[in-house]
C-alpha cells in the first residue's frame, strides 16, 4: 500500500497501477541465435532482489502509459521515477 | 529420549500444574560442522530435516533459521490441504504429502489436528465448469478422490452459501475432494521439530545466513550470524527469500517473491465445516477451531518484502465473500497479515539440485506451500540425501525454465497469481 508518482498524471494510489515486474530486461536482437539457457534466462531468470529494484510500472487506470520506479522492495519506499527509455538512476 | 504425549501424560501433568512438561526441543549453539544444513526452519525445512535423520540416518545435521521456528510462511497461511491438482507430476507429488498427513499426527505423537472436512472449489462461469470437471476427471485417474457437484448438490453440501442465479458471479456447481481438509498449522512445525531434535538434529534459531561460500563448484559452507558453519551440503527452504540466498551464492531463480494475505474473524459458533474455494472471485473461506472465519485474499501484483499487502486485495476478496454468504454480513475482522511467497512462472515448485555441488533448493511453492509440507520434506530429504530426486520431484527441477518442460498449474494453485 503506497502511492506513486506517475510522471505524466502526478501522485495517485498504487491500486491505479500494474506492476510490469523487473525493468531493463532487453528483448534479444538476434533471437534465432539464442540456445535454451539464453532464452531461460531472458524469459524466467529474475533478480527478485530485497532492496532496491527497478521496475516497470503501468498507470492502468490513469493515462495508461508505461514508466520505470526505483523501489526499495524491503519497505516500498520510492526512490525514484523515470520514464522509458532513460537510463537507470544511480543510487 | 522424549515422553511420549498421551491422556496419560496429559493428566499426569495436570496434577503439577503443567510446571514440568519436558521441553520439545532444544536451543544449541551451531557446532564448527555439519554433514547438511537446512537454511528455514519452517515447515518445509524441519520436515527435511525430520526424513533426513528418520529415512536416511543423517543425524549431524542442523536446521538454521533466522528468525523462529514456523514464524515465517508456516504460521501465515490458510492452513488449506488438498492434492487435486491437473497435472500428473503434481498429483503425484501432493497426493504423497496428503497419504504422509494421514498418518502424521501418529508418526509424530503429535496433534497435528488434521482434520479431513472436504475442499470444495466452485465454479462461477461455463469455462470455470469445463475446467473443473476436466481436472475432476484427471484426478481420478490419477486415483485422486474427486466429484463434480451440481448447484443444488453444493447447497447441500455447504448450506451458507448463497446459490442464487442471479447473482454477479453465480454457483454452477463445483468440486469436492472428501479427503482434503485443513491442519494445525504451528502445529505441523513444532511436530517436526520435536521429532527432529530426538534424533539429534540441530534447530538453531535466530540465526540468519549471511553468505555462502563456495570453492570453485561446490559448496564449502555458510556465513551466518552465529559465525561460519561448515557443511558439504546445504539444503535452501526460504520460501520468499529464496532469491536472496541464491543471490549469495552467484545463482539467480525464476521466482518473484510477492505479498500474500490472509484475514480471520472474531470467533463464532460453528457455522462452515468445510473448505470452500473460489479461484474466478477469489474468496475462500474454512473456520479454524477457536470459531474464527479464516479467510485467503490474494497476492500484490508486485514485488515486495514487506509481509503487509495492499488493502485493496483484502476489500476484493471480502466483497467476494460477502455476495457468497450473505451471512457474513456482520462479521468483524480480526486480524490481517501478510507472508511473502515465492512464485514460480508455471506456479508449481522447485525441488531441485542445482549447478553449484552441494546446493539444493526447495522453493517455488507460491501461494500454496503448507499443504505440501510432508511430503515436501520428505521428496528434498532423499534428493539431499542421495544428490539425486526421487521419481515424484523428478520433474520439479530448475532445469524445466531450460527445457520448457513446465508444469502449469495456474489453474489448480487457485490463487490468482
Amino acid at each position: 500500500m503506497f502511492l506513486i508518482n506517475c510522471p505524466y498524471c502526478g501522485e495517485r494510489d498504487q491500486s491505479e497501477f500494474i506492476s510490469g515486474g523487473e525493468a531493463h530486461i532487453a528483448r534479444p536482437k538476434q533471437p534465432t541465435e539464442l540456445n535454451d539457457d539464453q532464452w531461460a534466462e531472458y524469459l524466467f531468470m529474475r533478480k527478485n532482489i530485497k532492496g532496491v529494484q527497478f521496475e516497470r510500472w503501468n498507470h492502468a487506470h490513469g493515462c495508461r502509459k508505461w514508466f520505470n520506479v526505483a523501489r526499495d522492495t524491503s519497505n516500498d519506499k520510492i526512490e525514484k521515477v523515470y520514464k522509458m527509455g532513460e537510463q537507470p538512476p544511480k543510487l | 529420549m522424549k515422553n511420549k504425549y498421551s491422556i496419560f501424560s496429559l493428566i499426569k501433568n495436570a496434577l503439577s500444574n503443567h510446571e514440568n512438561w519436558q521441553r520439545a526441543w532444544g536451543d544449541p549453539e551451531p557446532k564448527k560442522e555439519y554433514d547438511a544444513v537446512i537454511v528455514g526452519g519452517g515447515g518445509h525445512g524441519l520436515a527435511t530435516a525430520y526424513y533426513l535423520a528418520k529415512k536416511h540416518k543423517l543425524t549431524n545435521i542442523a536446521v538454521v533459521e533466522k528468525g523462529w521456528i514456523g514464524g515465517g510462511n508456516t504460521g501465515r497461511n490458510t492452513t488449506i490441504i488438498r492434492s487435486n491438482y491437473l497435472w500428473d507430476a503434481s498429483a503425484g507429488l501432493y497426493d504423497h504429502a496428503l497419504k504422509i498427513w494421514e498418518g502424521l499426527s501418529q508418526e509424530l505423537n503429535y496433534n497435528v489436528m488434521f482434520s479431513q472436512r472436504g475442499v470444495m472449489n466452485l465454479a462461477h462461469n461455463l469455462q470455470d465448469v469445463r475446467d473443473l470437471k476436466r481436472r475432476t476427471h484427471a484426478n481420478r485417474l490419477n486415483g485422486i478422490d474427486a466429484v463434480w457437484l451440481e448447484t443444488d448438490e453444493v447447497k447441500k453440501f455447504c448450506p451458507i452459501i448463497n446459490t442464487s442465479q442471479d447473482i454477479r458471479y453465480p454457483v454452477l456447481g463445483g468440486t469436492l475432494q472428501k479427503r482434503a481438509g485443513t491442519a494445525r498449522h504451528d502445529a505441523v512445525a513444532w511436530g517436526y521439530a520435536r521429532g527432529a531434535d530426538e534424533m539429534g538434529v540441530d534447530i538453531i534459531q535466530n540465526c540468519e545466513v549471511k553468505g555462502i561460500k563456495r570453492n570453485g563448484d561446490s559448496v564449502e559452507g555458510l556465513e551466518t550470524t552465529k559465525g561460519f558453519i561448515k557443511t558439504k551440503k546445504i539444503g535452501v527452504v526460504a520460501a520468499g527469500h529464496s532469491s536472496v540466498i541464491a543471490n549469495m551464492a552467484g545463482l539467480k531463480l525464476p521466482l518473484e517473491s510477492k505479498p500474500l494475505q490472509a484475514l480471520v474473524s472474531e470467533p463464532v459458533k460453528p457455522i462452515i465445516d468445510t473448505v470452500v474455494m473460489s479461484n474466478a472471485v477469489h474468496a475462500y473461506v474454512s473456520q479454524s477451531d477457536k470459531g474464527e472465519l479464516v479467510i485467503g485474499a490474494g497476492t500484490d501484483s508486485y514485488v515486495s518484502y514487506t509481509q503487509k499487502g495492499s488493502f485493496n486485495i483484502v476489500e476484493e476478496t471480502l466483497k467476494a465473500i460477502l455476495e457468497l454468504y450473505p451471512i457474513f454480513s456482520r462479521m468483524k475482522m480480526l486480524r490481517q497479515w501478510g507472508g511473502i511467497v515465492d512464485i514460480c512462472p508455471d506456479a508449481s515448485p522447485i525441488i531441485s539440485k542445482t549447478s553449484i555441488k552441494g546446493l539444493y533448493f526447495n522453493c517455488g511453492w507460491g501461494t500454496g506451500g503448507f499443504k505440501a509440507t510432508p511430503g515436501s520434506g520428505d521428496l528434498f530429504a532423499h534428493t539431499i540425501a542421495n544428490d539425486e530426486p526421487h521419481k515424484l520431484n523428478a520433474a520439479f527441477n530448475i532445469n524445466r525454465f531450460v527445457s520448457g518442460d513446465l508444469v502449469d498449474e495456474h489453474g489448480a494453485a487457485a490463487v490468482a497469481h
